[in-house]
């Protein structure tokens, strides 16, 4: 690819009076700009990439992510469902390094001093910056769901940060008796990844009607409601008639305690023995926003335009720790943030263009074998927030062809967001 | 990509004038097409009684909207020429054969094409004369090219820089190479690439994701976009 920003901007007429002029911001005694980025995922991994990418040399961009190899949340569904083996997941950040001349550093960022300008590193040490990207994905809140904390996350996991975990409940999965019950925690809204829970129900359940027909699978939900739920609904019945039970608020699906260490899950008060339990609960922004006091209640507000904090405009959050307004917390969206505060970073410290923010998101659900189902919309910023602007969502009764389609999209996509995250 | 996308729209406006019922040169050799119709007949039939094998039957060739023979499960690349109203005319026949793959990329023919223009204009002699033409042809009509609302983006002169910004809602999806699934858009021609958007943002063509997407595409983000990734390489 050719990526040759400057270039064009001696080739090509002015823009439009509606955009803004980039104001410069210089940094001092004429060193390059420092930008850290904190997290690698869709988010942070993208906005590093951009910004050293559209920059072309002219910004120092530091990524900080604890994780060597960084395995996706999206698609580590169909792992379970074995439709993905689980390396195909794993990505590293040696290229963003090499071809992009991003310092990546492994290490966790436990703090920030936003008067000095300064990220703290577990491992010692401090890193400046003069813009800070934030983009460090949930982090689950204690006490959600009484009797389950992360200390025992490894009798019930939440995999729902991909990795270990994903393969610890692969592993309790298959190691279920015979008409066995896998139970599922969901969480309340909002949440990483609204149709996550449900394409993992359809993935379990596909695993087990071919390795363990007579085993059930009951769904504890706080939630009326739920995304694509008439979707994943009439492909439940469609697929895994009588299989999946799922017990909403009506029903006590939000009163529920769990005890790990006998293996039980209570719904209102009513105690079953389970064979798996999967606690996915209620989320909060990564701990990097807390510990730097950018969070107002559970997540960080920001701004529309260009996804830098309400309580201090040097530091952007993206993804799902971002108190945005409409958009749903995906891979997807962070990925379309990071774009957009990528921009506006790189215009603040070059001679750049910055361009009106536009988002956009689409998240793809697999029910099974070549079901696959999609939810998308387009997005604007306003001063209250990012609001939606209309979209699409695919149909209850679609042909086999179409769903086979939308599967083989997703495949597509996944590929295409890997490589435009990581280079 | 390779740069011989010939764009299909600009040949249909090419070939408008010309084009007739009667084979275009009074000089061309039905014999020789006839023997080159044999590396044809693999997997096609043509004349009385010809059916779909394992490619459509062509009779009526010339001047049929491309992808449209009736039972034929085409590739996406034939059906959606053909949905956007591009007709097999002489012209297009002869740079389809000259290169399928890099005419009609993703087309499921499998054929390394005809480099000798004698050679094509023989072979569409042939088809003719076996296989008659099609209405269509006539239909095609002197007006044929760009539709008003393609001409106008034509006029645009795109704004690389903004096209470069606008191009990252893409790349979460297209590949700069590749993509078996979701085909790469980089170094398309702009009269193909613009086609595209348009026929996505009127809803001429159904994609869910795409019709979204070209929805809040006004004429100056797509001549954006166009002039963007036709600078695009996939190396």
């Amino acid at each position: 690819m050719n990526f040759n920003r400057r270039a064009f901007l001696s080739t090509t007429a002015a823009v439009g009076a509606t955009l803004a002029a980039p104001m410069i911001v210089r940094a001092q005694d004429g060193a390059r700009p420092r930008v850290v980025v904190v997290g690698g995922g869709a988010g942070g991994a993208t906005a590093a990439r951009y910004i050293a990418r559209d920059s072309e040399g002219a910004i120092d961009v530091t990524l900080i992510e604890p994780s060597r190899a960084y395995y996706t949340c999206f698609f580590s569904n169909l792992y379970l469902g074995g439709f993905r083996e689980f390396d195909s997941l794993g990505h590293t950040y040696g290229n963003l390094a090499s071809s992009y001349g991003v310092n990546v550093v492994h290490d966790w960022a436990t703090g920030v001093d936003r008067d000095a300008k300064t990220v703290r590193l577990a491992g010692g040490g401090d890193v400046p910056y003069d813009r800070l990207v934030l983009s460090p994905g949930i982090d689950f809140k204690n006490g959600a769901v009484p009797g389950w904390s992360t200390a025992v996350q490894n009798r019930m996991p939440h995999a729902y940060k991909a990795g270990s975990q994903t393969q610890l409940l692969r592993a309790q999965i298959e190691a279920m008796p015979e008409g066995g019950t896998f139970a599922m925690v969901a969480p309340p809204n909002p949440y990483r990844c609204p149709p996550g829970p449900y394409e993992r129900v359809s993935m379990v359940a596909h695993y087990l009607k071919e390795n363990n027909p007579t085993a059930r699978i009951l769904i504890a939900d706080p939630k009326e409601t739920f995304s694509k739920q008439a979707l994943f609904e009439d492909g439940w019945l469609r697929h895994y008639e009588g299989m999946i039970e799922r017990v909403g608020p009506d029903f006590g699906g939000g009163n529920v305690e769990v005890d790990a260490e006998a293996m039980t899950l209570s719904i209102d008060g009513d105690v079953q023995n389970v064979d798996v339990c999967n606690v996915i609960p209620a989320m909060q922004a990564g701990g990097i926003v807390h510990a730097a006091a950018l969070n107002e209640g559970d997540w960080a507000p920001v701004s529309a335009y260009d996804l830098s904090s309400r309580l201090d405009e040097s530091v952007h959050i993206l993804g799902d720790s971002a108190a945005q307004g409409d958009m749903p917390k995906s891979g997807f969206a962070a990925n379309s943030q990071a774009k957009v505060a990528a921009n506006a970073i790189v215009a603040a410290f070059t001679d750049s263009r910055q361009f009106p923010a536009r988002f956009s998101n689409t998240c793809w659900s697999l029910i099974d074998t070549d079901d696959g189902i999609k939810v998308g919309a387009n997005y604007e910023a306003s001063d209250e927030g990012i609001v939606s602007t209309g979209g699409f969502v695919s149909e209850v009764g679609e042909t086999d062809e179409v769903r086979a389609e939308t599967y083989r999209e997703s495949i597509g996509w996944y590929d295409a967001i890997t490589e435009d995250m990581f280079g | 990509m390779t740069g011989k996308v010939i764009p299909s729209c600009k040949v249909a406006a090419l070939v408008a004038g010309t084009l007739s019922l009667t084979p275009f040169s009074a000089s061309a050799d039905a014999e020789n097409g006839e023997r080159l119709f044999r590396a044809c007949a693999a997997c096609h039939q043509i004349g009385e009684g010809a059916i779909n094998r394992i490619g459509p039957q062509l009779n009526g060739l010339v001047g049929r909207l491309i992808g449209t023979v009736d039972g034929y499960d085409y590739s996406d690349t034939l059906s959606e020429a053909g949905a956007d109203g591009d007709v097999w005319s002489e012209a297009a026949l002869s740079a389809f054969l000259e290169d399928p793959r890099g005419y009609l990329p993703g087309t499921s023919m499998v054929f390394r094409g005809i480099r000798d223009e004698t050679d094509r204009t023989d072979l569409i002699s042939y088809l003719i004369q076996e296989g008659g033409t099609s209405e269509a042809a006539a239909e095609a009509g002197p007006e044929s090219g760009p539709s008003p609302e393609i001409a106008a983006i034509l006029a645009v002169e795109g704004d690389v820089a903004y096209g470069e910004y606008l191009s990252s809602e893409c790349t979460a999806c297209h590949r700069g190479a590749g993509g078996e699934d979701i085909p790469s858009i980089a170094g398309l021609a702009p009269s193909v690439f613009i086609a595209g958007l348009s026929a996505y943002r009127t809803g001429e063509r159904e994609h869910p994701v795409m019709n979204m997407v070209a929805s809040r595409l006004g004429d100056e983000e797509i001549a954006a976009l166009a002039a963007y990734f036709e600078a695009q390489t996939t190396e």
